[in-house]
Formats: C-alpha cells, sequence, structure tokens
C-alpha cells in the first residue's frame, strides 16, 4: 500500500555504470567456454556453427577465397553474437555481484562467545563464527554482532539489523514469543541475549542472500526449463530447414556457400531470447531483492506470478494494526463504572496496543483509577486456541476476548447454560455491523458488557484490491473477528472473501482447500503458528521480524516485514514470465524480415526471378545477408535494458494484456527488423563493406 | 471467380458448421459410453466382441497401454493387408485376374493404409482384386479412421479429465467408434453413391464396343461401399487411378458436394466433442474458427489461381481457367474446393489432377499439408495436429499474459511443449530431409514427370503428402520404384507414430494433472484474439519452416511462369 | 502387453469381418436390389449390345460425331507389355496427363491443338475444356461451348442444317444441379446417341 515505504538499500546501478559493464565485457569472454555456454543450448549451437565458419574463412584465407572480406565480416558479426548475448547475461549477474558486495562488507570476521555449558551463561570461549554449529549456544553484548542466525532463548536486547534490511532503527528481539529470531550479520546494541545457533557454517540468512543475489546456484526454473524446450525444437526445425536447402539448390543447379547458411541459420534460430533467458530470470530476482523480499528459490518467483488466492492478515495489511476501544457497554444491571474497572483491571498486564487503549480508555472516559494489581493476581495471556485474556485474582476470574470465547467462558464457570442479555447481543451485532469489533467482558460466570474496539481500514486498499481482481486474483481477509465484524470491514475493504475467527488450522485448512481446487496461494505470516500455512502456500512470504520457524517455512522472506509487499511479489512474478513470453515472440516474429532479406540473396545466383521477394530493396545479395546478421547481433544489445528492467506489467486483465503485447512484440517484432535491416543495408552499403 | 462458385463456397461452409453440433453430440454420447438410438441393432455386436476379445468395458487404460493396444492393433493390420496384396492371385473375388503384388509396393501399401495416407502407387483398377480392396483396404479404411478419431478422443479426455490416471479403454473406443459412428453412416452414404451412379458390383470389368466401333474394357466393381469410408474416413486412397475424378468416383456435381461434407463432417465433429468434453463448447467453436480462418483464405487462393488460369493458356487466348487435369461436370470451383478440402483434412482424394494445378494453386494443398492437416484435419491427425499448435500457441501468450499457460484449466509445462515439439518437428524432418535425398539421388529425380521447379515441386508434394498421412499427390511422379516405396513407407510410418506417441504422452500427462479454474487473469481461449493468434503462430512456424522449400518450388515457378518461361 | 494380444487378435479378426467382408458384400446386395442399373455402371445397351456406359467418356475421331475432350490415358503397348502407349479413354486405367503449368510438353501439344480447332472453326473462340486433358482421362462431358464450337463441323460432315443440331445440342446441355452445384455440360455419348437417332 504505503510503496514510498519501500527502502531502496541496494544500490541501483545503470546500465551504464562502468563498474558493472567494464567487468561484464571481460565476462563475456570468460563465458565463451563451452561447457558453459552449453546450459544455454540456443547459445551453444551458435557457437558450434560461428567456430564452423571460423575454420572455414581460416581455410578460404589459406587457400585463397573469393570473398575473404565478406566471410570475414559474417564471422566477426557471428562472434560479436556470441559475445551480446554471453555480455547480457554478464551485466545481469554483474549487478548481482555489486550488491553481494555490499552485503559481503558486513560479514567480517565476526568472533563468537560460545558457551561452555548451557546452565552458565557467565563461562564462554571465543571461537571464529565460522568454527559454529547448529545448536550451540552463544552469548552477545551491547556492541557484538550476532555470530549466526538463531533464536534467543535468554534474554531481551535492541539489535540494529540495517546489515539485512537497510532499516537503522533498532528493533526489540527477546526470548519466547514471535520475536525471538535473530540473523547472523546483526548487531546487539544493548542488553545481552543467549543464542541458540540453527544454521550451519555457509548456509546462514546472509551466505544465502549473497548467493541469490549473486545468481550463483541460479537453477532453471519450471517454465525456463519449458522455454528452453521450446526454442530447442525451433532450433531444430530451422536445421531442418537450413541444412536442405544446398540439396535443393543442387537440383535447381546452384550452389550455396556454407557461410551463407550458416547466416541463414543463425538469423532464423532464436538468438534473441536466448541469449537473453538468463538474464531476465537473474533479473527477475534482482528487482525483488531490490524490493527487500529475498525469494528462495526463481521458482517461488514464477510461482507468485501465478497466484490466484492471497490471503492477507487484516491486521497491519487491511487495516492500521491498532484497534482502538472506543466504548465500554455494560449490560443491564451493571454500571458503566464497575465494567470500566472490570476491563482495567483484566487488561492491566495487556502490553498490546489494544489492552492499552482498553486502560486509557478506562482512566479517560470512566475515570477509572489503575492501582497496582491486587497481590497474587494470575495473569492470563492471550492464545490465540483460547482467544481470551485476563486475570484471576483471588475469586474473581476476569475475562475480556472473542465474544463466543466469553460466552463458553461464562458457560463453564456458571457450570450451566448462561442466557445471553438481550442487550449484549444487540451491542454486539451493532458494533459489528458498524465494522468494530466487540470485545466481550466477563466475571466468573457473569457477563458484565462488552467493549467496541474500532478497526480502521486504510484508505487506498480498495483500490489496491480492485485492481488485483482485475489481475485474476482474489483476495482473502484473514481476521480474528468474528464473522460479522469481519463481513463487515471485508465489504468495506473490497477483498473477495474472509475467514473470520480463524485459527492456524483454519488458514491451514483453507489453504489446502484452494489448492485441491487447483489454485495456486500466497500467504504472508510471521509467528511460529504461521509456519505450517507458510510451508503449505504456493508463495509463503516470512517476514524478516518473524520467527526463525517463519523464514524457514517460506519460500521468501520480506526485509521490510511489510506483508502489503505480497501484492508487488506477484507483480514481479508477472513481469518475469511476461518479459520472457514478450522477447520470444519477438525473437520469431522477427525472422519473417530475415527470410525477405536471405532467401532472395542467396538464391540470386540460380533464379534471379526470386528478386521479387527483396522487398526491402536491399542493394546486393552480400550486404542483404551481412545487414540480416548485423541487426541480429544489435538487437541483443539493444534489448538488454528491456531484459533487466522486465516487459511492464499494467492489471488490465489477461485479454488486453495480450492483445497489448502482442501489438508491440508480435507486430512490432515483424515491422521493425524490416527497418532495422534496411537502414543497416544502407549503411554497410555507403561504407562499402559489401 | 465468379459469383455462384463463391455461393458453392459458403453454402458448403454453412452445412458443416451446421454439422458439426449434430455430429457433435452424437459422437460425445458415443465415446462417453451411453446409449444409442442404434444400439438395438448394434449393441449385441458389440458385447459379443468384448466377450471374445476378453475386454472388460468398464476397465480403463492409462496412455501408455493404450498406446500400446493401437500400435498391436496396426501389426495384426499390416500383417493381414500384406498377405492379401502378396497372395490376391490366388485367392477368390478376383474377376480381372490381377497377380501378386510385388514386395516393395506391398509394403508401401500395407504401410500407406494402415497409416490413413492411402498414398497408391499403383492403379487401383489395373492392380487390385475385388478381394484386396474389400478386406484389405475397405477394412484399413474404416480402422485407420477409427483409430485416427479415439486417439483424437484420448487426447481430448487429457484435457477434460482431473487427476485421473487413465484414457479410456482402446478396444472399447475402436469398437463403438466403427460400429456407432462409422458404419451406420457408410450404410446410407453407399446406398446415396450407387443413386448417384457409382457402381457397386462383384461383376467382372465390361467390355463396351464404343459407338465408333472401337473396344473399350470398362472397370467397374463393389466402388461405393469403399467410396463412403474413404470419404468419411478422410483415407482418400481411390478405387480407380483418377480417384475422386473418375467419373464411377465421383458422378455427379452432387455426388462431389456431398463427398467433400463428407470430408470435413467427423473431423469438424470433434472440435465440438473437444468442446463438450471440456465443458464449454465454446472451446471447440474457437478452434473450429482458427481451422474456418485457414480454410477459407486457402480456397480463396487457389480458386484465384486456378480461376486466373496459366501463362501457356493465356497466351494461346483460351479463357475459362486452367482446365486441364479438371472434370467440365466440377469445373474450377469444385475442383479448387476439393483440393483444398483434401489437404485441409488428411483425406488425400481428388476430384483434379493437382500436378496440372498452377503453381500457387498447388501451393495451397502442399501448404494445408505442410501444416500438418490441422485444417479440420479429418480423423486422422486433424485434432490432435491442432492442439499441439494450441500448446504452442498457448505457452507463448500465456507467457505474455504473466502466468504459467493454461489451456481448458491445464496448465502447460515442460512435458507438454517438450511433447508437442517433438511431434512438430517430426514434419520438417520427415518432408524437408527425404526431399534433399530425393532430388540429388538421380533414380528419384529419374521419376519426375515435369522439369525444372515444377519437378521439385512434385517430390516435395509426395514426401509432403506422404508425412502428414494425405495421400493425394502430383500424380505425375512415378511413384512405384523401390526408392519410393521404401522412403515413402519410412515418412508414412514416422510421420503417423511419431504424431500418435507424443500426443498420447501429452493425453496422459494432462489427465493426471488438477484442473485449474478460470480467472481474470487467464488468458481468454474462446475469443478472436485466442483464434488470430493461432493462425498467426500456425503460419509464423509453418511459413518459417517451409519458406526455402516453397521459394525454390511453387513461388519460383509462379514467377517464371509469369516471365513466360516452360521447361 | 501380453495382455492385449487376445484383443488384438480378436478385434483384428471380428472387425475384418464386419467392415472388410458383411459390409461390402451387404451393401453389393441392397444396391444391386434397389438401384441395379446404376450398380451394373450405368451402361447403355443398343441392339443388346453394351456401347459403353452413360458415365464415361469415349473415344471420337470422326467428324460426324461430337469429340470429347483430349485424354491422356495410357495402355499396354501391344507389342512390349512392360511399356505403356497412349490409349485415349482407356476405362480400365484411369488417370491424367500431370503435366505442370509450366510444362513445355503441354505447351506444344497446346498449341498445336488450338491451331487445328482455329482451323476447323474459325468463328468462334476455342473452348478451354476441349484441348486441355481431363483428370480421369474418360470425363463423358464437354461445356455446351465446346459442343456449340463442334456445330459447324458435325453439322457439315453429317449434311444437315446447323440449326437443327445446335438445337440438339441445347436439348442435351444439362445445367447445374439446383441451378448451383456443378457446371453446365453436355454428355458427349448421349449427344452423339441423340445425333445417331435424328438421322433416322
Amino acid at each position: 500500500m504505503e510503496t514510498s515505504k519501500v527502502r531502496k538499500r541496494m544500490p541501483v546501478s545503470t546500465l551504464v555504470d562502468p563498474k558493472i559493464v567494464l567487468p561484464a565485457i571481460g565476462q563475456s569472454f570468460v563465458k565463451l567456454d563451452p561447457r558453459t555456454l552449453v546450459k544455454n543450448p540456443v547459445m551453444f549451437v551458435l557457437e558450434v556453427v560461428t567456430v564452423l565458419t571460423t575454420v572455414l574463412l581460416l581455410r578460404d584465407i589459406v587457400q585463397g577465397g573469393q570473398s575473404l572480406a565478406f566471410e570475414l565480416q559474417i564471422v566477426v558479426w557471428l562472434w560479436f553474437t556470441v559475445l551480446f548475448a554471453n555480455f547480457a547475461e554478464a551485466v545481469a549477474e554483474g549487478r548481482g555481484k555489486a550488491q553481494a558486495d555490499t552485503l559481503r562488507q558486513t560479514r567480517t570476521q565476526t568472533r563468537a562467545k560460545r558457551l561452555l555449558s548451557a546452565d552458565n551463561p557467565e563461562r564462554f570461549e571465543t571461537v571464529a563464527a565460522d568454527d559454529l554449529r547448529s545448536g550451540d549456544l552463544v552469548v552477545c553484548e551491547a556492541g557484538d554482532v550476532i555470530p549466526g542466525d538463531g533464536d534467543i532463548i535468554e534474554g531481551v536486547a535492541s539489535v540494529n539489523e540495517a546489515a539485512i534490511t537497510g532499516e537503522s532503527a533498532p528493533v526489540i528481539r527477546e526470548s519466547g514469543g514471535d520475536r525471538s529470531a535473530v540473523t547472523g550479520g546483526t548487531t546487539v546494541i544493548s542488553d545481552r541475549i543467549v543464542v541458540r545457533i540453527t544454521s550451519s557454517p555457509g548456509t546462514s540468512f546472509l551466505d544465502r542472500m549473497i548467493k541469490l543475489v549473486e545468481g550463483a546456484e541460479r537453477q532453471k526454473t519450471p517454465n525456463e526449463i519449458a522455454l528452453t524446450i521450446l526454442l530447442v525444437g525451433l532450433t531444430l526445425i530451422f536445421v531442418f530447414a537450413t541444412a536442405t536447402i544446398p540439396s535443393y539448390a543442387l537440383y535447381a543447379g546452384g550452389s550455396i556457400s556454407v557461410v551463407v547458411l550458416v547466416a541463414l541459420f543463425v538469423t532464423l534460430i532464436p538468438t534473441t531470447i536466448g541469449a537473453l533467458l538468463s538474464a531476465i530470470g537473474i533479473a527477475g530476482m534482482d528487482r525483488l531483492v531490490r524490493f527487500n523480499v529475498l525469494a528462495m528459490s526463481g521458482r517461488a518467483v514464477e510461482a507468485a506470478g501465478d497466484v490466484d488466492t492471497l490471503l492477507l492478515d487484516k491486521t497491519g495489511t487491511i487495516t492500521f494494526g491498532n484497534r482502538l476501544a472506543t466504548e465500554i457497554i455494560p449490560v443491564p444491571g451493571v454500571t458503566e463504572r464497575e465494567a470500566a474497572e472490570a476491563a482495567l483491571l483484566a487488561s492491566d498486564a495487556d502490553e498490546t496496543a489494544e489492552g492499552r487503549s482498553i486502560i486509557a480508555l478506562a482512566q479517560d472516559k470512566y475515570n477509572v483509577r489503575r492501582e497496582a494489581a491486587p497481590a497474587g493476581a494470575k495473569f492470563i495471556e492471550f492464545s490465540a486456541m483460547t482467544r481470551l485474556s485476563g486475570v484471576d485474582a483471588g475469586t474473581r476470574k476476569l475475562r475480556k476476548g472473542a465474544i463466543d470465547s466469553v460466552l463458553k467462558f461464562v458457560r463453564e464457570q456458571a457450570g450451566h447454560d448462561v442466557a445471553e442479555p438481550a442487550a449484549f447481543r444487540a451491542a454486539v451485532d451493532k458494533i459489528a455491523r458498524s465494522g468494530g469489533t466487540p470485545l466481550g467482558l466477563a466475571e466468573n460466570g457473569r457477563i458484565l458488557g462488552v467493549i467496541h474496539l474500532k478497526d480502521v481500514v486504510k484508505p487506498d486498499v480498495k483500490d489496491r484490491f480492485a485492481a488485483l481482481r482485475r489481475m485474476g486474483i482474489k483476495t482473502v481477509m484473514i481476521t480474528g473477528d468474528n464473522p460479522v465484524t469481519a463481513a463487515s470491514i471485508a465489504s468495506e475493504a473490497g477483498v473477495d472473501d474472509f475467514i473470520a475467527e480463524a485459527t492456524p488450522e483454519d488458514k491451514l485448512r483453507y489453504i489446502r482447500n484452494e489448492q485441491s481446487n487447483g489454485r495456486l496461494i500466497a500467504m504472508c505470516g510471521d509467528g511460529t503458528n504461521d509456519a505450517p500455512a507458510l510451508a503449505q502456500a504456493d508463495v509463503g512470504v516470512a517476514m524478516q521480524t518473524g520467527t526463525q520457524a517463519a523464514r524457514e517455512a517460506g519460500n521468501m522472506v520480506d526485509l521490510d516485514s511489510d506483508p502489503t509487499k505480497l501484492i508487488e511479489v506477484v507483480e514481479i512474478g508477472k513481469q518475469l514470465l511476461m518479459t520472457r513470453g514478450s522477447l520470444t515472440t519477438f525473437s520469431i516474429a522477427n525472422d519473417v524480415a530475415k527470410y525477405f532479406a536471405i532467401i532472395p540473396a542467396m538464391f540470386a545466383a540460380f533464379y534471379p526471378q526470386l528478386g521479387v521477394l527483396n522487398i526491402m530493396g536491399l542493394s546486393s545479395p552480400q550486404s542483404a545477408i551481412l545487414s540480416a546478421i548485423i541487426f541480429n547481433a544489435l538487437i541483443i544489445i539493444a534489448l538488454i535494458p528491456l531484459a533487466l528492467k522486465g516487459v511492464k506489467y499494467r492489471p488490465i486483465g489477461a485479454a488486453a494484456l495480450l492483445r497489448q503485447n502482442l501489438l508491440v512484440y508480435g507486430v512490432g517484432g515483424i515491422v521493425l527488423p524490416f527497418i532495422g535491416i534496411k537502414a543497416i543495408d544502407v549503411i554497410v552499403t555507403a561504407l562499402h563493406l559489401a | 471467380m465468379t459469383a455462384i462458385g463463391w455461393v458453392q463456397i459458403i453454402l458448403y461452409c454453412a452445412i458443416i458448421v451446421a454439422l458439426t453440433p449434430l455430429l457433435g453430440g452424437y459422437m460425445t454420447r458415443v465415446f462417453n459410453g451411453e446409449r444409442t438410438f442404434l444400439a438395438p441393432v448394434l449393441r449385441p455386436v458389440e458385447v459379443l466382441l468384448y466377450r471374445a476379445g476378453g475386454v472388460d468395458e468398464k476397465s480403463e487404460q492409462g496412455w501408455l497401454a493404450y498406446t500400446v493396444a493401437m500400435l498391436l492393433f496396426h501389426v495384426g493390420g499390416f500383417v493381414i493387408l500384406y498377405a492379401l496384396l502378396r497372395l490376391q492371385g490366388a485367392l477368390p473375388f478376383n474377376p480381372a485376374g490381377m497377380t501378386g503384388v510385388p514386395p516393395d509396393l506391398s509394403f508401401n501399401t500395407a504401410i500407406s493404409f494402415l497409416t490413413n495416407t492411402n498414398w497408391q502407387n499403383y492403379g487401383g483398377e489395373s492392380t487390385l482384386s475385388y478381394l484386396v480392396q474389400m478386406l484389405g483396404l475397405t477394412h484399413q479404411n474404416f480402422l485407420s479412421a477409427a483409430t485416427g478419431i479415439v486417439l483424437a478422443v484420448a487426447l481430448i479426455r487429457g484435457f477434460a479429465r482431473a487427476s485421473a490416471k487413465t484414457v479410456g479403454n482402446f478396444w472399447v473406443d475402436i469398437t463403438r467408434c466403427t460400429l456407432y459412428v462409422l458404419l451406420p453412416i457408410c450404410v446410407v452414404y453407399t446406398l446415396f453413391l450407387v443413386w448417384q451412379g457409382m457402381p457397386q458390383t462383384l461383376g467382372s470389368y465390361i467390355d463396351a464396343t464404343t459407338l465408333e466401333g472401337a473396344k473399350q474394357t470398362i472397370a467397374v466393381g463393389p466402388v461405393a461401399s469403399q467410396v463412403a469410408i474413404k470419404m468419411l474416413g478422410t483415407n482418400g486412397g481411390g478405387f480407380f487411378n483418377a480417384n475422386a475424378a473418375h467419373p464411377f468416383e465421383n458422378p455427379t456435381a452432387l455426388s462431389n458436394f456431398v463427398q467433400m461434407l463428407s470430408i470435413f463432417a467427423l473431423g469438424a465433429a470433434l472440435t465440438n466433442v473437444f468442446g463438450r468434453m471440456v465443458g464449454n463448447p465454446r472451446q471447440g467453436w474457437a478452434i473450429l474458427a482458427a481451422m474456418g480462418v485457414l480454410f477459407i483464405a486457402g480456397v480463396a487462393v487457389c480458386y484465384w489461381a486456378e480461376a486466373n488460369g496459366t501463362h501457356i493458356l493465356s497466351s494461346l487466348g483460351l479463357s475459362g481457367g486452367n482446365m486441364e487435369g479438371k472434370e467440365v461436370r466440377f469445373g474450377i470451383v469444385a475442383s479448387a474446393l476439393f483440393a483444398v478440402i483434401t489437404t485441409a483434412a488428411s483425406c488425400g482424394a481428388v476430384n483434379a489432377m493437382h500436378d496440372s494445378f498452377t503453381a500457387l494453386g498447388g501451393m495451397i494443398p502442399l501448404i494445408n499439408m505442410e501444416l500438418g492437416e490441422i485444417v479440420v484435419g479429418g480423423v486422422g491427425a486433424g485434432l490432435y495436429g491442432m492442439l499441439l499448435f494450441v500448446i504452442v500457441t498457448v505457452f507463448v501468450a500465456g507467457l505474455m499474459v504473466g502466468r504459467t499457460p493454461e489451456y481448458v484449466g491445464k496448465k502447460i509445462e515442460a512435458r507438454e511443449v517438450k511433447m508437442a515439439m517433438l511431434a512438430i518437428l517430426i514434419l520438417p524432418l520427415m518432408m524437408l530431409g527425404w526431399t534433399a535425398v530425393a532430388v540429388v539421388y538421380p533414380p528419384a529425380v529419374a521419376s519426375m514427370a515435369n522439369a525444372g521447379p515444377h519437378g521439385f515441386s512434385e517430390v516435395l508434394y509426395a514426401y509432403t503428402s506422404m508425412t502428414a498421412n494425405n495421400g493425394s499427390a502430383f500424380a505425375g511422379l512415378t511413384g512405384n520404384t523401390l526408392f519410393y516405396n521404401l522412403s515413402g513407407a519410412v515418412a508414412m510410418f514416422i510421420g503417423r507414430f511419431w504424431m500418435i506417441v507424443p500426443a498420447m504422452a501429452i493425453a496422459g500427462a494432462l489427465a493426471a494433472k488438477k484442473s485449474v479454474p478460470p480467472s481474470l487473469g487467464t488468458f481468454p481461449t474462446t475469443g478472436g484474439l485466442f483464434v488470430g493468434l493461432l493462425v498467426g503462430v500456425i503460419l509464423i512456424v509453418g511459413g518459417l519452416t517451409f519458406f526455402p522449400a516453397l521459394a525454390l518450388g511453387p513461388i519460383v515457378e509462379h514467377l517464371s511462369m509469369l516471365a513466360g518461361s516452360v521447361f | 502387453m501380453l495382455k492385449e494380444i487376445r484383443p488384438a487378435i480378436v478385434f483384428i479378426v471380428g472387425l475384418t469381418i464386419i467392415t472388410g467382408l458383411i459390409y461390402p458384400l451387404a451393401m453389393t446386395g441392397i444396391a444391386g436390389a434397389i438401384f441395379p442399373s446404376q450398380a451394373q455402371g450405368s451402361l447403355i445397351e443398343k441392339d443388346g449390345k453394351v456401347i459403353g456406359s452413360a458415365l464415361i467418356g469415349q473415344s471420337f475421331t470422326e467428324a460426324k460425331y461430337f469429340h470429347g475432350r483430349p485424354s491422356a490415358t495410357t495402355g499396354p503397348d501391344p507389342k512390349d507389355p512392360t511399356k505403356s502407349v497412349s490409349a485415349p479413354y482407356n476405362a480400365a486405367n484411369s488417370g491424367g496427363s500431370n503435366l505442370g503449368p509450366t510444362s513445355k510438353a503441354l505447351a506444344d501439344r497446346l498449341k498445336e491443338d488450338v491451331a487445328t480447332l482455329k482451323q476447323e472453326n474459325p468463328s468462334a473462340a476455342v473452348p478451354v475444356d476441349l484441348v486441355t486433358t481431363s483428370a480421369s482421362g474418360l470425363d463423358p462431358d464437354i461445356s455446351p461451348a465446346a459442343a456449340l464450337f463442334q456445330v459447324p463441323r458435325v453439322a457439315k460432315a453429317r449434311s444437315v442444317p446447323e440449326s437443327s443440331v445446335r438445337a440438339l445440342v441445347e436439348s442435351e446441355t444439362r445445367g447445374r444441379w439446383l441451378d448451383l452445384l456443378g457446371e453446365p455440360r453436355v454428355n458427349v455419348l448421349k449427344l452423339n446417341l441423340a445425333l445417331d437417332a435424328m438421322k433416322s
């Protein structure tokens, strides 16, 4: 929602950044190694035929061929084509490397204070961070760099996570609960914690992050594999189409030189998309990183593009997280003050925003004085299972919480069925209908009243969800609220569906159910109890502030811990697929013009009638062939920025999007080379190159 | 081109469109195992076959078992047909006293009929006995057609089913297809054809004394019963050498029109079966629309080229179009239309000699076959060839909208793309590869009837037709040589089965997938945009593959013709 | 796979018998009963002798008869049966010329034929179907224009007025089926039979 909030921590390098371009030029030559190139079949084939023509050129030079200058130029441009393809990949990798270097600088040779025994936090030995093993306990004090990923098992500390997230404001990390995870490379600012290391050397979050942005362990994604197969198939078709030509020419009483044949072949095979394919994939990951989202695999990014259903937590995503108490409505027979006192006491130990707002309300509006809690009072913390919190003070058992949970509590306490006062139900319904959250308040077997919590929907979410709907994505709001409240907020926010009074099990069930209907689900979460759902979801974005368990379960981590980013993640996934599709279409569409350039030139010697096909009016057979080859090479360079930036995604529906891309990359792909080849031909002729 | 000509073309299209849902609905019921109105007569026969074969009609097969059953069935068919051809001299129903067919020709012919190609390196009336025509060829006409239909149905089931392991039972499908679809139509159709003047007799050839007193031997035979399935099953193998141009094999303009309808009828209906089975008839209509666009374009070019005639004719002041190799009762329009239909489907019957067509008029049938006869496609390779192109189209288009591509609820992934490419690849390899060999192999060149680019076109047409299992020919080429008999058999065999096995593998893979419900983010495959895109992909992929060969054949011949050259 | 061998044999044999024997033989019986003339080949008898089929063209060379289209059919060479020679309207071996649009052989033949016909009837344009070979080599029809083109020759050879021959041609001309399908045409054998009948 608030995209402006996204911190662009990663250095944004441009194409012309010499720090990237210069090494990339070097890399372009290193990548000529056939063992590297074989991973990209189209480019490998290109290299093979290029080597072949080079050998033939050398033979012709030795034996004294007739059109050496022409052959030399063809061979040079063929090598350029291979190099340009390598350059595209190297630039994409270079941008990732620049980011990785930034990360590496933070990973200094950290020393760790490893505890000698678990029961004595005072005795430790100092070891290198690299020597830590999973399960080791380390102690970190103010100023220490946390040596590895782990969970706090003791203590509270404020931690500066800027190295990972770019956010310099320290965050609180404490043992137990959902904020117990710490990341290697971050710095403890205050206090002292004991951390159980959960990662082995080289597998920490920081290590993985470096590898990811470098693209070092990049594996082809399923869709990329499918596309590669398609490109290999097309290449083979063109092998058949060109390899048979010499025989046909022989029948017609002519002959075709190998160089010309290779030129036709190379311009026909999908070199453009073949050259840019891996750059597109690397750039897609890179775009996510720029959004401060780390995808654990390219597969996850692709899956993001396919997502059908988004599960969004209401709080923080759809509404401003803090629900505030605005009113306490007692049931008949209970005074306002009595209810307010009970509410205050029940919330006394409640440090949540809601709890604090109840205390504030009781004090300000109902003038209840806050006193020290009675001795021996036992506070009941809120849990997702009971959905109640409160206090047991002597015989008084005060509870506040979800309405049905409060009712259940009252019944249990009373030992029999307790009639729900009509006024209570009326108040609850009224609050719920208004979009607020009713919080039940009870003492032992008696209902005291209801607290009205107001939940404010963020102003721009409705447009956002409408855009998602146009993308074909269903939004589902997850909330602990009761169904009436949930429905009210759902309609205000414009989500398609909601799960009210959701337990972690509900989430998991919902995801499984959607998946069994063939849908792909994305969700984000941070708590340990989100872990199963995160693992089950096709795209699970864990918050960096979340628990280690959640971060392990998800396949992406959002360093900004901003749940609304799920939407950008989906867009980036779509952009990745679109860029591949559009450039494939462009690449194939280009072939039409190349045929019209080369076929008449190729057969001119024995079928001059075919000159009619030279609709571009290219000046000579040699210049026609050379121009086509030059165009074929230059278009790769010209498209590198697009491959890195990605084709723009707009949520206008699939049909409109297709029409638009088809027009630009399909029709454009047919028309552009006619113009380009003609222009190059004019230059080639003017320079007397052919 | 004349107005009455276009009226005939439009009438033809309208009737096909009207027949499609009718036949499609009926065929859907047949392949869903539902009872049809013919059950009282045919059900006992059906049950008898299942019982004798030990087939449980309720149990289904996975794609591999289905394919294996189909292949075994073909092995049996091949053995029977080859034996009949070799031994015909010693067998009954042979009033003309035909002797055994030589081994290489028998091999080529057996493969040819087995693969629904019906390429004929022989003249029917001068080579085969009535027994071979009936027991050998008529029966293969039925079975290769039924095989084509049931394979298409199995592939459709792959799209239609979700999380399924099976794609149907081959034995049940082939039996129901033969008994409930092909046979009943053929019975009625045969009688119609005889009424129109087609012979149906076991009597020997007629010796007539002409008005001028010369002797004329008139070949007859059980023609109508074979022609019915030849056309309906898009087989195309003629009883006579001149095929559907022979007055006995196509006596009137009406019989010609109905024959053209019967070529497209079942193929068009299969698109409707597809739509019905995947639960959205519009999906079927979209495919038919794409076929229709390609068809009309082909007809327009071919009709225009033939009506324009050739340079030789116009230089002699002869008007009225290119009548060389055409029959008066059909004229230009019905000949051009027939040529496009027979090659758009995998039929291959001809009512005019394609070899004598103008360069561009003859290029249209050639292109139709090069694309894999996906335009309606007949009952053979048609629908599944089209679906392979759909997979490629949807894959590229799907990417362009930013989703893993889906078609009728099935995600198109690496396996489907791999199999589709494998199948699509085989066409250019066989068509272009064999042509490249033949045009530089002197004995093969010697078979050409025409010199220059037209001779090249003859060879290209031959291998294109055989690979695509069409069977029509630029018939001047002398095909009955050891080289063409054997290389042709290879082309036909690979062209058929190298398509079928990947298509069936796709069927199996798709059936096992979950079905994805469509959303606004799913690219709609029922609208004009999809139809346009599909046509575009077919033309571009096909065009790019075959452009060099076409440039050296029909295109250069056309340009030479305009310049007044002869060869 | 072995499991499928039994059904393979049973279904091959069963379906072969049904479609390869029962079906064609039954159709032969039924067709012969309902349409006996067509089923036998639409034969035309004169004086108890078969003179041809209404559907199969035959070769006419005499001036007094209307001629059909050129025929490219061949027959075995009487001297050497392994070779074939031109045998127009050979109804036991149908086929076309298969000469292409740039064929020199076709161009030469057409030039000759057109010249001959122009001599025969200089007043009319040569109809294209009268010089081009048919697809089957057995085309029973010619276009009305091709018939009318020959009227002067036939009338002269028979010494009858052109008008009566022309009238005969017009009465033997068949239009399109339902004015829609096919092309207008004249059956040469029937026309010549009518011509012979007119004389007597």
